[in-house]
């Protein structure tokens, strides 16, 4: 299985690609690292006019603290998030969340904007970063723009950044980050795309009561799902196993699986009930520095 | 910038086993079909050919990678070990004899893409526990030996490489 003809341009700079997208539109397609995009080109799933090959733009490649975000280019390497000291100080989720992610061999060449444009819902990126109210930076030859994760994502492998646009950062505040965090997956295999994923971001009070939730369920629907009412539930209150339950029938009302081959639309919502506890769960004690529920 | 429209060919130099190679080749042209065509290093082997058994991994700069993920062209400039370059490297030679010691092979045919993975993950002479062995073996399919005399030969490995015997 190998890729059908097409047109190769790698350009060495940011100007560069942008111009490439701007004379190619929707002709052109974007080649990062290539671990989604190469297996539906050897197979012909797709066949491209035009590849278009970022992996010169180094100056995408970086994590850096700055005005208090974590700035991440699209171009760092799923492996080099997994490995930064940054990110796991910073954005802790994240760190679980990425292990997740394939495997080391494709961690090593799949990048952090390549997963975040691929928009897979149940990939573990796009919900990690959205749990984290991340902000993406878009640039096309007209200029830049930014666009909040939550409207980032419009439905399954489709994000708003447009045919002539390039993604070149995303970027997640940190000093309004909550300490509380949880990733959960559940799939057949390890390293097999999620069947459903949960991720969850908590704070608590000097007395451990909820001050701010922010749930994500992937897996579940055409992109991430954020589900507000479990915020609202949780506000004020103290975790507790009663309360769980509750939360976790309350999070299904908001979603809608599908069912396919490897599971019905029942068994999803079952998976989505258990991993949406766990993440709360976990999050709520590691916010509340303890090792039970009361 | 460098381009080529379709079918057309482009230059591109690297380095495979400490040999440098000049090749003219199409730009949808698989770094794991550049090993072996163009280089004549067929122990790089090709299975599924969209990433999913690991049998072509080859180390990219240091990394393992699956080698049909790749465009050869994206390899122009980088430095390549493939299976054949394994035994230029003390770690490479304990890992084959202690593959061949645990029988940790059948018909062979994943076996050079786990050496490549397995050479990179113990390169830091750290001690791996057999979860994380696991794990970055979880990255290839083995059909014959049920994975756990491959870990026992990495295990094995592993202890030399941390200064053991």
């Amino acid at each position: 299985m190998k890729p059908a003809p097409f047109d190769y341009y790698r350009p060495d700079t940011l100007e560069e690609a942008l111009e490439l997208l701007a004379q190619h539109g929707s002709e052109g397609k974007l080649l990062a690292g290539g671990q989604s995009l190469l297996p539906i080109l050897n197979m012909r799933l797709s066949v491209q006019g035009c590849l278009i090959d970022i992996n010169h733009l180094k100056d995408l490649a970086y994590i850096r603290l700055e005005d208090g975000w974590l700035h991440i280019g699209a171009l760092t390497r799923q492996r080099d998030l997994e490995k930064s000291d940054l990110v796991r100080a910073h954005a802790p989720l994240i760190a679980e969340a990425v292990p997740f992610i394939g495997h080391v061999q494709t961690r090593n060449r799949g990048t952090v904007g390549g997963s975040l444009v691929h928009a897979d819902p149940t990939a573990e990126l796009p919900l990690s970063f959205l749990a984290l109210d991340g902000v993406a930076v878009i640039e096309s030859a007209e200029g830049k723009r930014e666009v909040a994760l939550q409207d980032f994502f419009v439905t399954y492998l489709t994000t708003d950044v447009a045919t002539d646009e390039l993604l070149t950062e995303v970027k997640i505040p940190v000093n309004t980050v909550p300490r509380g965090y949880a990733f959960t997956e559940f799939s057949r295999r390890h390293g097999d795309f999620a069947m459903v994923d949960a991720g969850c971001v908590l704070g608590v009070d000097p007395d451990h009561r909820v001050t701010s939730t922010r749930l994500v369920i992937g897996g579940v629907d055409a992109v991430p799902v954020v589900v507000d009412s479990v915020a609202e539930l949780l506000q004020g209150q103290k975790l507790s196993e009663s309360l769980l339950d509750e939360l976790s029938l309350l999070a299904c009302d908001n979603i809608d699986p599908e069912g396919d081959l490897h599971g019905s639309r029942e068994y999803r919502m079952n998976l989505a009930r258990v991993y949406v506890k766990k993440a709360v769960r976990t999050a709520y004690l590691r916010a509340s520095g303890r090792e039970e529920l009361e | 910038m460098i381009q080529a429209l379709s079918q057309s060919t482009i230059e591109i130099q690297l380095t495979v086993n400490g040999k440098l190679y000049r090749e003219e080749v199409e730009a949808r042209k698989l770094l794991s079909d550049f090993l072996r065509d163009d280089c004549g290093l067929t122990g790089t082997h090709v299975g599924c050919e969209h990433g999913v058994c690991g049998t072509c991994t080859v180390l990219v700069n240091g990394s393992a990678v699956r080698s049909c993920l790749m465009l050869a062209v994206q390899a122009d400039g980088a430095e390549i070990t493939t299976v054949e370059g394994l035994a230029q490297s003390e770690l490479g030679r304990r890992l084959q004899q202690a593959f061949s010691e645990c029988h940790a092979l059948q018909c062979g045919f994943c076996t050079p893409g786990i050496l490549m993975s397995a050479s990179e993950f113990l390169q830091s002479g750290e001690k791996r526990s057999t979860e994380e062995t696991r794990e970055m073996l979880s990255g290839h399919l083995c059909r014959c030996t049920g994975y756990i005399s491959i870990v026992e030969a990495i295990r094995k490995t592993n202890d030399w490489s941390m200064g053991g015997e």
